[in-house]
């Protein structure tokens, strides 16, 4: 774990980050030098891009199980971070092609740009073995994603957004470095596993231990955005730029559970939780519970689309929640596949969000009345969208649900899984309320059919394609999940 | 020398005073204020760690220069959307940022 074991071939594990470095530079090169007219090309370059890193990350940066702490110990080479990453960099690229139509964003280079930066701390989020390491990684996703919610200045709710996340992300990222401040006094470390092996040894008392997870929950619960710390969830993602929200609820959401999973189910949380003193899982499991009955009851009485899957993500951040609880290498495996199917899932039904708010300049759910009849295509991909938020098979929503509940089950969380139940019933209200809308009212007089072009018309058609492929077949996913959740230990 | 506990409750009374400023004030550069007290909290704890327990390890210092350089960059860009939203509204104050209410 010193800097003198560097080997040339460690760098081929960051190959897709280097990628994504140069990415950005040339989006903003591009920005400068191409003419007006063709700027909407951006998207694309940024997407493809992040399609290219992703190749090049398949081909060069697959770990090969022998799960090392490279560079100093910053950064761990496990499939789990791996899987993560793919995820960041699927969601930026589907995240730029979504942008592309979007006013006051497609056309801006350091719109992409600061989309891409964002993706890069999460990389190093999901892969960072260090404190260090990964207080510098959240922060540099926190920093862009600060800028990108108040992206549109001319916004008065897209300005409000922006300083609303960055007052409160800035103060919980503050009050979990003061955790990681307090970790690093008592083990005098910051490797994660070092500092798991310090308290093994029992150098840290057990209250400091309960204090610093605590301190830790609320920074990277802010992140997967749960109950208590959910409270700028529905206010940023209504004001912030419907692609930017997009992003934040999938992506964002992703990057907490990775850092939530190293550090409380296999880092030194998971260890402080096998001595006897110290233990925060009560805690989690309750605030997993309160975090899906909140939301869920919150989005029922929602007029606007975007508030209402607000509210929806808090619900959904409470169900991967379970796996994390369920505290066990099959739970972490079921979250880990309840994100990726999430994140396909979400990005679908932002993706219908932000076309139909381009034709009619509304978010109001009222608004959606007969879209099944104005553009038939766009109602499909919501139903399939929808449906698999509300857990309806044979779709990625309820084989997802299906694993977590499953692995809540194995570790005797009978309770919490009867709760996850019941929430999931109500949870399918509201979406087929939405449904009702697109699909039973009809269309205001005059409406027309609402255009989609070609970027969007591939983005849809591969996230529904992912979102019943993920559905239907399960089993390489899960799969591919139980072997990145194998690695974590 | 001074002994190590009184590093450690300084640097949690101004951890303290920072949470009182963010929670407290309703003037988003106050807030800002108060988070960047609360670093200085941090700061203080790291350096003060790194000079008891481990001073001849790098490590401490690092990260205490590295929290620095990260308390700059967020305080810019808070700055900046702070800017952002007084143009609009000639007013920083966290209650008439009301547009959108749960």
């Amino acid at each position: 774990m010193n800097l003198v074991d560097f080997q040339s071939a460690h760098l081929l594990v960051l190959a897709p980050e280097f990628l994504l470095v140069i990415l950005a530079a040339v989006v903003m090169g591009l920005d400068v030098s191409l003419p007006e007219s063709r700027r909407r090309q951006l998207g694309l370059v940024a997407a493809v891009g992040m399609f290219a890193a992703m190749a090049l990350a398949l081909i060069f940066s697959i770990p090969n199980g022998d799960n090392a702490l490279l560079f100093g110990g910053m950064i761990r080479n496990d499939l789990l971070s791996f899987v993560f990453r793919m995820i960041f960099m699927f969601a930026g690229a589907i995240t730029s092609l979504i942008s592309m139509d979007v006013e006051g964003l497609g056309r801006r280079g350091e719109y992409y740009a600061l989309l891409i930066a964002s993706v890069i701390g999460m990389n190093f989020m999901a892969a960072s073995a260090d404190l260090v390491m990964l207080y510098l990684a959240l922060e540099t996703t926190s920093i862009g994603l600060y800028v990108l919610a108040g992206f549109l200045r001319d916004n008065d709710k897209s300005a409000e957004a922006g300083l609303k996340y960055f007052l409160f992300g800035a103060f919980t990222a503050t009050v979990m470095l003061y955790g990681f401040s307090l970790l690093f006094g008592y083990t005098g470390q910051t490797n994660l596993y070092a500092i798991a092996a310090a308290i093994q040894n029992g150098s840290v008392p057990p209250f400091i231990t309960v204090v610093a997870s605590v301190l830790i929950i609320v920074g990277v619960g802010f992140k997967v955005a749960i109950v208590p710390f959910h409270f700028w969830t529905p206010d940023v993602y209504e004001g912030a730029p419907t692609p930017v929200t997009a992003f934040l609820s999938v992506a964002s959401k992703s990057a907490g559970f990775a850092v939530l999973l190293r550090v409380f189910v296999a880092g030194f949380q998971g260890m402080a939780l096998r001595m006897p003193g110290a233990s925060w899982l009560p805690m989690l499991m309750a605030i997993s519970a309160v975090t899906m009955t909140l939301g869920n009851l919150l989005a029922l009485k929602q007029n606007n689309i975007k508030r209402m899957l607000a509210y929806s993500s808090i619900a959904h951040a409470g169900y991967a929640l379970m796996g994390v609880v369920a505290f066990s290498q099959e739970g972490v495996a079921a979250a880990l596949f309840y994100l990726i199917g999430y994140v396909v899932t979400n990005l679908a039904a932002f993706a219908v969000v932000i076309l139909f708010a381009r034709v009619s300049g509304s978010d109001e759910i009222a608004d959606y009345a007969g879209l099944s009849r104005r553009s038939p295509p766009l109602a499909l991909a919501m139903l399939v969208a929808f449906l698999s938020l509300g857990g309806m098979p044979p779709l990625a929503g309820f084989i997802n649900k299906f694993f977590v509940f499953a692995a809540a089950m194995r570790s005797d969380l009978t309770w919490l899984v009867v709760v996850g139940v019941l929430n999931s019933i109500v949870g399918l209200y509201y979406y087929l309320i939405v449904l009702k809308w697109v699909w039973v009212k009809p269309a205001p007089e005059g409406a027309s059919p609402i255009p989609v072009s070609r970027p969007y018309v591939f983005a849809l058609s591969l996230l529904c394609f992912a979102i019943i492929f993920v559905g239907v077949v399960a089993a390489p996913w899960l799969d591919w999940a139980a072997q990145a959740a194998a690695s974590l230990f | 020398m001074v002994p190590l506990s009184w590093y450690l409750t300084l640097a949690a009374a101004l951890f303290c005073i920072g949470i009182y400023g963010v929670l407290a004030r309703r003037n988003a550069v106050a807030v800002l204020m108060g988070v960047e007290l609360m670093m200085n909290a941090v700061i203080v704890n790291l350096v003060a760690f790194w000079r008891y327990v481990q001073p001849t390890a790098i490590g401490g210092q690092v990260f205490a220069v590295i929290v620095f350089a990260v308390a700059a960059a967020e305080a810019s860009v808070g700055l900046a959307l702070i800017i952002s939203i007084y143009r609009r509204r000639n007013s920083v104050v966290a209650d008439d940022m009301s547009l959108m209410k749960w």
